[in-house]
């Protein structure tokens, strides 16, 4: 498979269902900025800002990769952050995520 | 008052090199960054990480590209106005902009080259709700000086390096009772501050609660008490002084967006013709601003600073040709 289906909820409370090819290299933050969704992405995916900052609603077929220590540091500059927090730049497309459901995190 | 030939805001990499470029046309630069240090993004947020697509680079980490690109404009002697946000933009009678900074210090150029890459560096602020009531009045989000809170109940928030080193800083024999409040038990900043942190903890000398966050404030006028979540005892009450949020900075673009100039998405629209704004004098270039197919890459900001210099110089010298001189033909002489 090379492409799967991701649900993003936006901070609207909107679903959108978004196609995404997993033979691009992209990852949940850039997904979201394709789609035009409101996701900054302001240090470009470096795990550096926290403006991807989402929530994984529903896990796919597959666990989530582990947050890095990278990813878990910036969170602690993060608000809102809860046991389900990812920044979306960290997940990276699989096809092991087909299904799973995002919402984005509040701005601040 | 400082006078120069183009006032930068910015001291990113972008900014750095139109030091460079304007020096070859003897284009006189000083800088302006809300940082206090040169190097923007490079410098603050990422120092140590590489950068593959700088040409003839195959790899360089941020902050030697940054000491690269100061070496660069050495001979061109750049002034620096550091920590100082530019606040307001004025012309004067002889059409040169007149620039202060939030700390009062004026600068005056007939040609402002905005390089403020994503903005100015601002502490992040918890999203609780009233809090900026208490801003200065019991809430700081920085620490400038440590006498201020002696004899005082102090809790800070965070789980980096500066909320570690303020919390055993304060803790010896400054505040009369420090509170430490993180969201998790595991702490990023330097091992040997975490565990001096853990060892003031086990000696009763702080209080630290981790699995917590602070949610809400309160005080008649000044702050007299926090409400911590906490992840298992549920909300605990705090009595304290101070709150000091250490949770690193975030970029915002700040007064530029009172300039009068065209913004799209945070982003200052100019002709790719010269990187000019709609303003005259004004140019705008590298992460800060927009045009059909911007890229922000630092590799796209240098040919931005480049060309920009050429529309300045005939901004300032209207009667005078600019014939394009190559460094290897002609060297580069300083000032």
């Amino acid at each position: 498979m090379s492409t799967i289906r991701l649900t993003v909820i936006d901070r609207e409370g909107v679903s959108h269902e978004l196609e995404a090819p997993t033979d691009m290299n992209m990852n949940v933050m850039e997904l979201c900025k394709s789609a035009e969704l409101p996701v900054e992405g302001t240090c470009g995916g470096m795990a550096m800002c926290a403006s991807c900052h989402c929530y994984v609603e529903q896990e796919a077929a597959a666990d989530l990769p582990e947050k890095s220590d990278d990813e878990e540091d910036m969170l602690d500059e993060a608000f809102h952050v809860e046991d389900n927090s990812r920044l979306g730049c960290q997940l990276h497309l699989k096809d092991d995520m087909d299904g799973m459901v995002i919402r984005l995190a509040p701005v601040g | 008052m400082i006078q120069t030939d183009i006032l930068i805001i910015g001291a990113g990499p972008c900014g750095l090199f139109t030091v460079f470029e304007a020096g070859l046309l003897k284009l006189r630069c000083h800088l302006i960054d809300a940082l206090p240090q040169a190097g923007g993004q490079c410098a603050e947020i990422y120092p140590k990480k590489p950068i593959y697509d700088i040409p003839a680079y195959p790899e360089i980490l941020a902050g030697d590209l940054v000491d690269q690109l100061m070496e660069q404009a050495k001979p061109f002697q750049p002034g620096f106005t550091l920590g100082e946000r530019a606040e307001t933009i004025v012309k004067d009678e002889e059409d040169q902009f007149i620039v202060t900074t939030n700390r009062g210090t004026v600068h005056r150029a007939p040609i402002i080259a905005i390089a403020g890459g994503l903005g100015c560096f601002e502490p992040r602020k918890p999203p609780v709700e009233g809090l900026a009531d208490y801003e200065d009045h019991g809430v700081e989000y920085i620490i400038k000086d440590p006498e201020f809170y002696r004899g005082k109940k102090v809790v800070i928030s965070g789980g980096g390096d500066s909320a570690l080193d303020w919390t055993n800083f304060l803790a010896d024999g400054v505040a009369s009772e420090v509170t430490l409040v993180h969201r998790r038990d595991g702490f990023r900043g330097h091992p040997d501050s975490v565990q001096k942190v853990l060892d003031l903890a086990a000696a009763g000398r702080i209080r630290l609660l981790t699995n917590g966050e602070v949610v809400g404030v309160g005080g008649e006028g000044q702050l007299e008490a926090v409400t911590v979540k906490h992840k298992t005892e549920g909300e605990i009450q705090l009595e304290t002084d101070h709150w000091v949020p250490l949770f690193g900075l975030s970029p915002k673009l700040g007064p530029i967006a009172d300039w009068n100039l065209n913004i799209t998405k945070n982003a200052i629209e100019v002709d790719t013709f010269d990187y000019s704004t709609n303003v005259e004098g004004i140019y705008a270039i590298g992460d800060i601003n927009t045009y059909p197919g911007k890229l922000k890459l630092i590799l796209c900001g240098f040919h931005e600073a480049t060309l920009m210099v050429q529309s300045a110089f005939k901004r300032i010298y209207p009667d005078k040709n600019l014939v394009l001189k190559y460094t290897t033909v002609n060297g580069v002489n300083g000032f």
